[in-house]
Order: structure tokens, then C-alpha cells, then sequence
């Protein structure tokens, strides 16, 4: 057993969408395992397990992150969005409702990720070119879209907050 | 749009008021997606629900000598440890043989291996637990003693008389050959002006859908009954699957099929992990959930492709091609999957090679062949992008042999657009195609001369470009020809219910499923315009086998033209229902009021008479203000299935321009452009970005993605780091363009568009590539085209 043998559940704290939330866990828990299961907020997504697909983007603090390659435990003391809390926050309504308009979303499962990338983007790059568009997108994998609706919603919601559209 | 009558009375779909039809509105199920409200079936949790883990064969071929799983069975929160051999005491093996694919054959298949594993990733023990991570800790305690066995992992030499036999009670390695012989190729040989050759490789890749293959089986031993909540595009045929195996009454199972996080083929098989999964249900009487994890995903989802062909062309003096020769071989693990079978995609690159042309003789031989990987089975485009590729790459190597530029080529020898309804070459038949119109739509998209000025220019300066055509066709809408003729539960017809609710909203259910391509969409906005309602006021229900009609799901670019034809018939059923109790409250004639906008008008003049919502409430609340004798009804079910021609057979063509880098072998898609004829278009929004999406998964499959294996057979790069997808940097911008030729055969005349980006794009993407690299000397028919590969072929390495 020795090779499979756990270590003691420990104590993270942290604000989830807002929320002050407290839970014992296991170490290994990473944190998109804790949102999804701990917290039921299934809207964030496990598509590879080794942080290339994106689905399970979620923002930490002021940074865009894979929920698969971080530990819950290291989310103590941060503050962490989901898309459940961002589409309920209603700053990025423009960029959701581009998605839904330019027909931006397939199948869906990478889509929570895409949002988070895109909202990260659009305050890192307000002006960013297509190709600008496409080299951040770079570490989302979608397989439905051929990513053109994407860059199109994105591009979209760039141009009308860059002329006051928003 | 349209002067034609239906025999129902009244006019068809295309003359509505306020149509839908053609409108690229957003999708009504896009937003709850887009907010990470879907229900994925990974998101589901019930009561007292456990989790599976397999323990998995590390070797291609070995045989089990003995299993221990005691150490297991005593880990922390285990609750069950399944051996192979238990399995196959609680369910019938299956066999995924199609009879009318005549002489196939393959033997019984249980979930589990017994005492045999015959693929790496073969599901060998099943380790149930309270947690997912629990399963996983434990699976590493179960002790099994493996004899490894040589492994048959190449299929050019599967057949060899030194190979290992996977099943040894049929002396060799053949599942099934196929032969065609048409017309006179030796004497087309013997006169023509000029024959050209290739061999092709194509690699086997796979689906990479994000979302792994999950299911969650839930037996409820008081009622006797199993519901199966599954990701699956065909709920009806795994409801029978289940049921058959089980042994289980049809009536006794049902399938509920929430979100889907893409498909393209991959979730219409009988995988042994998921029918394990129910398995243990019965067993345990508790829901028990299996998630595929991405290694799982690559060792054991059906791989696709992996053929090897040897391909001729003959053309005469006039440039007009005179024959095409195939020889076909295809590896495809030790099963054929059940119960589509793994001949279909040899089986299609036999009927749609030279497709597209008019050819007067073709000798084709094809070979499907055991070995020890996992099963191959139908992925999008299933045998297109094989066909497509070996024919245009012929047809591109013929016109320059014949000293013909490649669009004249084609357009010497392109099926004529007047010459319908006519067979392939292969003998299938085609009601009606466009291959000109598309040809000349294409040209005027694309600035042919200026491409060649540029290519002249740039190869001056060392920079090779290409350009490179694929003219296609597509199989869509099929019938049972395809499927059910040869005994497999699946079915080609599909049904629509629609009903009004009390406040006169319009409530679909229907057998097609939905995994992005916009199926519910497609449904909403035609029962909205069949009836006369906004799209706001209709709500769709799909994926559930005890609430919706029988049909066969989403799969082959069927549900729209047969999903889509039985809810126009259903929704004006419906509409006819709803006019004969409104003319009875109106005391008019039914025939002189329409439904517009969710009103009850004049036909004649528009003008409203009564809202929807008062129907509802007389119907359902004041019945006995109506005649006696009369009894209202509201709901209305159609269903579907197409009966002149086995398949709704769709055309396109494509092109692509880029360049290659000498130097690191990097290919750069400067421009890509198509055109699709795919009849009817629901919404053109939705069409066009399926075939960017097909285009993007056809670019992996030319530049990209590979199932590498060791001559053990053990995969090499069953990760997302190794296995490479297209990503958004790389891809270009892909304009689409349409030619409409509406199938008769229905009243929509929708065809399907989910198959033609993948088709099409390896063939030109492929032709593009020996374009620019034709002054090197250079020609590359393997897929996909590595870097490696191209600067090989260059001799740079």
C-alpha cells in the first residue's frame, strides 16, 4: 500500500465566484476537481488532465490558469472565477452574447474555457489583431469550430469596446 | 421560393410567412453552453453513485494466465473488482458483422478481455469504488500474470504466412475483401496517351473529441429497470444494444443523452468500458459512472483511417481520364466494432473513388485486415478524405501529364451537370449534383491567374507556394441501405413530435441528438416556420429514448434532411390541428386561416383573428364549449425515412494555397476556400461553420495527427503534448461558398454538410504541398505530411 498510500485531508479557504468557501480535501485534489466536485460548478471542464486542451481555464487571482495543473490547496487564500461566475457577473455580457451571436460555440465543452482565455485577452490586448487573437487562443483546443467563429466574436467585442460600443 | 404543391394540400415549407428557413439566427441552446450551464455527462452525479476504472492491457498481444485481485479488493472505499471472465457470465458477446457486407467476418467480442488481451488499452478488470481516484489507486493492486505473444501490428504484413493469426480459428488475418471490376481497364490501359501512379499511406489518426467518452448506468432493481444517462449519437441503437446484451425488455432501458462535447463518430460504438459500466450497475443496483480519462481516450475510442493504397490512372489523348485502378488494404484491430462493423470506411473509398468524374472503367480490390491495435471504426467523413485524396491527387499528376492546367482537367472531366440522375462509376446511384456550378462558383472566389503570377514570382525568390483543388462528393441522409440491410439496430428513419402547450408555445421532441452541430437549432426553426410561431416560443427536447420518437440519432449528416423532413410534416400537422379548432371557435372556414406569429389570422388579408394561447385554453380548459362530437387534438408525430435513393449524395469542391518552408518543412495555409452544395440551407450560419470545422479536422488529419506506434503495437504519443490537434494559431480563415441543389425526394430538400470540409481538405491541402514542391522534384502521398516528412521528401533530411 505504501505506493498508494494518501496523505491527511487538510483545510483550504478560499473565494469562489464571490463566495468564502472552506472544505477539507485531499492534497492531490487538483483545482478543477475541487470546483466540480467539491462545489459542484461543472461548468469548467477536464479535457486532458496535463494543461494543454484549456477546458478547464479558470482565473486565480489576476491570472488565466489550467485547473488541471494547479492544486486546490495551492487556491488557498485566493480568489477564484469561474465561467459560472463570470457569466453571472455581468462585465463580460458583450463577450458572451458575441459568442452566442457569431455562433462562436459548437459542442460547448471548450467554451467556458475559450470565454475565460477571451475575457483574459481582451484586458490584456484591448486591440489585439487576428493573428494576435489566434496566438492567445493557442492553448484552447477546440474540435468542433475550426476556430474562425472565435476570432470573428472576439474580434467583434475588441472593435465595439475599442469604439465605445460597449 | 418555391411554386411546388404538396399532396398534403397547401403549400410546402418554402412558402411560409416569417420563415426561418435560410436564417443564420443563434442556436436557442447556445447560451446555456456559452455560461457553463450545459449538462455534460461527466456533470451528473446521483445517489449512491460509483465509479469505474479499468485496468487495461499493457501489451498489443498477450495472453492472461492469471489474475489476482485480493490486494484490490481490500483497498479503501473499493466496493467491487470485475474480472473479464465474470463479465462474459452476466452478458452475450457481439459481433460486429454486417451481413450484406458479404463474407465478413469477425468472432464474438465480450467487454472485457477473457484470456486474451488483444490491443494495447483492452479493458481487462474492472475496479469499482466510491471515488474515481480511489478506482484509480486500486487498479494498481490488481497482480496479473501476462504471457506476451507476438503481435500482428503491421498491416502489410498481417496476411503474411509467418504473421501471428489474431484468431487463430480462421487460419489468417482477413476480416473481408471487396472486389469491383467495370468496364475494361487492361484495354484502357493498352490506348491511353499517358497512366500515372501513386502509392498512399494514410496514417490511422483519431477523433480527440474534448470531452472523453463518458456514461453513468443507473439500475433500479425495484423497477427492473436501467437508465443510462450516455454521450452517445445514437440513443436508440445503444437502447437496443443494451437491452439485446443485457437481456434486458426494450421497454425495461432508457437512454438519456444530455450535452455532448463533440462527437464526429467516435459515440455511436459498443465499447466494452461502457457497456461495462452497466454491467456492473445490474450487478451492484447502484448508478455506477465510467469517464474515459485521455489515455484511455487515445488506447481505446475508435482510431480511423489507416489504409494503404496503390492507385492508376488512365488518360487518352484528349485529357479524359479512361480508368482508375485501387488496390485497398486497411488495418483494423482484432474486431470489427459493433455493430456499424470496420468495413464501411474500406467499403466507401471502394464506392467513392472517381466519384466525381466520368470514368468509363474502375478495378478495385479491397482488404480489411486483423491486427493487434485498437479497433478502427467510422470517423467523420468516414472513407471520403481516403477516396478524395487518391483520386484528385491522380487527377492533379493525369492533367500534368497530359499538359493540361488542373481546373481545365477537371472540367474536362467532371460528371456533367445536366447528366442526372446517373451512377458513379462504383455503381451508386447520385440524383442530382453541381460539380460545374461548383467548379465556376469557386473560380469566381479565388483569383486563379494571380495565384499562378504569384507562385511564378515567389519560386524566382525561393519561396515555394502551391495551390491545390479537390472536387468532392459526399455521402449524406442515409437510408437503410447503408446500415439496416445488413442487421444492425440502426435506424435510417427519424421522428418528430410537436405539440401546442396551453399558452400556445410550441413543444418539439425529436430522435435526432445534438453534439454542436446545431440539430436543435435546425428543429426549432423549422417547426417554428412549418407552424407560424417565433423560435422564442419553441422548446426542443432531443436525447431521450422514452421521450422522444424512434430514429437513429445524429450521425452520416442525417439530421437535417431526414430529422428535418419528418418536422416539417409534424409541424403542419400540427398547424392543421390547431386551424380546425380555430376555425370551429371562429366559425370559419379552417382553409381561410393561417398561424403567423404565433396568431391566428386571415390567410387572405393577415389580419389577426385570435392568439395561439386561446386555443390552448379552449382545448385544454373549456373542451365543453366545443361540438359535442368533435375532439380537439394537439399534438402531432411524423416520422421519416428516405426510400428513392440510398444516400442524399452531396457535392463541393475545394482549394487550397500555402507555403511551404525548405528549410523546416513547415506548411503555412495562406488561403483555403469552398464550395458546398448541400441543397437546402437551414441556416447558413450553422452549415458554413461545419464545414470550417470539417476543413480544420481534415487539416489535421493531412498535417497533423497520427496514432504512432512501436512494431509491438504500443502507442508512443496517447497524449495531447505528443498527438497533435489543429489549434487556433496555426489554422486560416476559410471562406465557404454554396451552390443549391435541393434533393427532390424530400419537401425541405436539405442534404447534410457535416462530412465535406473533412472530405475535401487532405486532397487539396495534399495537391497544394506537391504543387509547391513540384520544382523540387518532390511528391508526398502519405498523410499526414510532418515536417519531417517534407523535408524527407526534398532530401533536405
Amino acid at each position: 500500500m505504501t505506493e498508494t498510500a494518501r496523505l491527511p485531508e487538510v483545510e483550504v479557504s478560499l473565494t469562489v465566484n464571490g463566495e468564502r468557501v472552506t472544505r477539507r480535501i485531499e492534497p492531490r485534489m487538483t483545482l478543477v476537481d475541487f470546483l466540480r466536485l467539491e462545489l459542484e460548478l461543472t461548468g469548467s471542464h477536464v479535457g486532458c488532465e496535463h494543461g494543454v486542451c484549456g477546458a478547464c481555464t479558470v482565473r486565480v487571482d489576476d491570472e488565466i490558469v489550467r485547473g488541471c495543473l494547479m492544486f486546490a490547496v495551492q487556491a488557498d487564500g485566493t480568489n477564484v472565477v469561474t465561467i459560472e461566475g463570470l457569466a453571472d457577473g455581468g462585465s463580460e455580457d458583450d463577450l458572451l452574447e458575441a459568442f452566442r451571436e457569431r455562433n462562436a460555440v459548437q459542442c460547448g465543452f471548450c467554451t467556458p474555457g475559450m470565454v475565460m482565455t477571451a475575457s483574459d485577452l481582451l484586458a490584456r490586448y484591448p486591440s489585439a489583431s487576428r493573428d494576435e487573437i489566434r496566438e492567445f487562443l493557442s492553448g484552447n483546443y477546440c474540435r468542433c469550430t475550426g476556430y474562425q467563429a472565435i476570432v470573428d466574436a472576439i474580434e467583434k467585442v475588441s472593435q465595439s469596446r475599442a469604439g465605445g460600443g460597449r | 421560393m418555391s411554386d411546388q404543391v404538396s399532396d398534403q394540400g397547401g403549400l410546402t415549407i418554402h412558402d411560409r410567412p416569417n420563415s426561418y428557413i435560410g436564417r443564420g439566427v443563434p442556436r436557442p441552446n447556445a447560451r446555456r453552453l456559452i455560461h457553463g450551464r450545459g449538462t455534460f455527462t461527466d456533470d451528473i452525479k446521483l445517489p449512491r453513485m460509483v465509479h469505474v476504472a479499468y485496468v487495461r492491457s499493457p501489451f498489443a498481444h498477450a495472453d492472461i494466465l492469471s489474475i489476482d485481485t485480493s490486494a484490490a479488493e481490500a483497498a479503501p472505499g473499493v466496493v467491487a473488482v470485475v474480472t473479464g471472465a465474470e463479465f462474459a457470465k452476466r452478458i452475450t458477446p457481439w459481433e460486429g458483422v454486417l451481413t450484406h457486407l458479404q463474407g465478413m467476418r469477425s468472432p464474438p467480442q465480450y467487454p472485457l478481455a477473457v484470456d486474451r488481451a488483444r490491443w494495447q488499452g483492452e479493458p481487462v478488470v474492472a475496479v469499482v469504488a466510491e471515488t474515481r481516484a480511489q478506482a484509480e489507486d486500486a487498479i494498481e493492486l490488481v497482480q496479473i500474470d501476462w504471457k506476451e505473444l507476438p503481435a500482428a501490428t503491421d498491416m502489410m504484413r498481417a496476411m503474411d504466412a509467418d504473421a501471428p493469426v489474431i484468431h487463430p480459428e480462421y487460419g489468417n488475418n482477413l476480416c473481408w475483401e471487396r472486389n469491383v471490376d467495370v468496364g475494361d481497364v487492361d484495354a484502357a490501359y493498352a490506348s491511353a496517351a499517358a497512366v500515372v501512379e501513386d502509392s498512399f499511406v494514410f496514417s490511422r489518426h483519431t477523433g480527440v473529441t474534448l470531452e472523453p467518452r463518458v456514461i453513468v448506468a443507473d439500475y433500479n432493481a425495484g423497477e427492473e429497470k436501467l437508465t443510462v444517462y450516455h454521450a452517445t449519437q445514437g440513443p436508440h441503437m445503444i437502447h437496443a444494444i443494451l437491452s439485446k446484451h443485457l437481456d434486458l425488455p426494450e421497454h425495461c432501458v432508457r437512454i438519456v443523452c444530455k450535452d455532448v462535447g463533440g462527437a464526429f463518430g467516435i459515440k455511436v460504438h459498443t465499447y466494452g468500458d461502457e457497456i461495462g459500466a452497466a454491467v456492473l450497475s445490474v450487478m451492484l443496483k447502484r448508478p455506477v459512472k465510467f469517464a474515459a480519462d485521455r489515455l484511455e481516450s487515445f488506447t481505446s475510442d475508435i482510431h480511423a483511417r489507416d489504409h494503404r493504397i496503390e492507385g492508376k490512372m488512365a488518360v487518352d489523348k484528349d485529357g479524359r481520364i479512361t480508368a482508375l485502378e485501387i488496390d485497398d488494404i486497411t488495418g483494423i484491430g482484432p474486431y470489427s466494432m459493433y455493430p456499424r462493423s470496420s468495413g464501411i470506411e474500406l467499403n466507401q473509398v471502394l464506392n467513392l473513388a472517381g466519384g466525381s468524374y466520368d470514368i468509363g472503367s474502375y478495378r478495385a480490390r479491397g482488404r480489411v485486415v486483423f491486427q493487434n491495435k485498437p479497433l478502427m471504426c467510422q470517423y467523420r467523413a468516414v472513407g471520403h478524405p481516403i477516396a478524395t485524396m487518391l483520386t484528385e491527387a491522380l487527377v492533379e499528376k493525369a492533367a500534368q501529364a497530359s499538359g493540361i492546367d488542373v481546373l481545365e482537367f477537371r472540367q474536362r472531366n467532371l460528371m456533367a451537370d445536366d447528366d442526372y440522375p446517373r451512377n458513379t462509376v462504383s455503381g451508386v446511384p447520385l440524383e442530382k449534383l453541381s460539380h460545374h456550378a461548383a467548379l465556376a462558383k469557386l473560380t469566381g472566389m479565388i483569383d486563379y491567374d494571380g495565384l499562378r503570377k504569384d507562385q511564378a514570382a515567389s519560386r524566382e525568390k525561393g519561396v515555394y507556394r502551391g495551390i491545390g483543388f479537390a472536387s468532392m462528393i459526399e455521402v449524406t441522409s442515409p437510408s437503410p441501405a447503408f446500415y439496416g440491410v445488413g442487421g444492425a439496430p440502426i435506424s435510417a428513419q427519424d421522428g418528430t413530435t410537436v405539440r401546442l402547450d396551453a399558452k400556445g408555445n410550441v413543444i418539439v421532441s425529436s430522435s435526432v441528438t445534438e453534439q454542436g452541430q446545431g440539430a436543435e437549432s435546425m428543429l426549432a426553426q423549422i417547426a417554428a416556420t412549418a407552424v407560424g410561431v417565433d423560435m422564442a416560443n419553441v422548446r426542443i427536447i432531443t436525447g431521450d429514448t422514452e421521450m422522444t420518437p424512434y430514429g437513429g440519432g445524429t450521425w452520416a449528416s442525417r439530421g437535417t434532411g431526414i430529422a428535418g423532413e419528418a418536422t416539417v410534416r409534424a409541424g403542419r400537422a400540427l398547424r392543421e390541428q390547431v386551424l380546425e379548432v380555430a376555425g370551429i371557435m371562429l366559425q370559419s372556414d379552417a382553409g381561410s386561416l393561417d398561424i403567423r406569429a404565433g396568431k391566428i389570422v386571415d390567410a387572405d388579408t393577415g389580419n389577426e383573428r385570435m392568439d395561439l394561447a386561446e386555443v390552448g385554453r379552449v382545448v385544454y380548459y373549456r373542451g365543453d364549449t366545443l361540438p359535442k362530437d368533435y375532439q380537439a387534438e394537439l399534438v402531432a408525430t411524423r416520422h421519416y425515412v428516405p426510400k428513392a435513393y440510398p444516400f442524399a449524395f452531396t457535392n463541393g469542391i475545394h482549394c487550397c494555397h500555402l507555403e511551404v518552408d525548405t528549410d523546416t518543412g513547415i506548411v503555412k495555409i495562406l488561403g483555403y476556400w469552398v464550395v458546398e452544395d448541400c441543397g437546402t440551407v437551414i441556416n447558413p450560419l450553422l452549415v458554413d461553420d461545419q464545414v470550417r470545422g470539417g476543413v480544420v479536422q481534415g487539416i489535421g488529419g493531412a498535417l497533423y495527427e497520427e496514432c504512432i506506434y512501436s512494431p509491438e503495437g504500443q502507442l508512443l504519443n496517447g497524449n495531447l503534448a505528443d498527438y497533435l490537434v489543429p489549434m487556433a494559431f496555426e489554422m486560416p480563415d476559410i471562406e465557404v461558398g454554396h451552390v443549391s441543389t435541393p434533393t427532390a425526394d424530400s419537401e425541405l430538400g436539405a442534404k447534410g454538410a457535416g462530412e465535406a470540409g473533412t472530405a475535401g481538405a487532405p486532397a487539396a491541402i495534399t495537391n497544394a504541398i506537391n504543387d509547391a514542391l513540384m520544382p523540387l522534384n518532390a511528391r508526398l502521398t502519405i498523410n499526414p505530411m510532418t515536417p519531417e516528412r517534407i523535408l524527407n521528401a526534398i532530401g533536405k533530411v
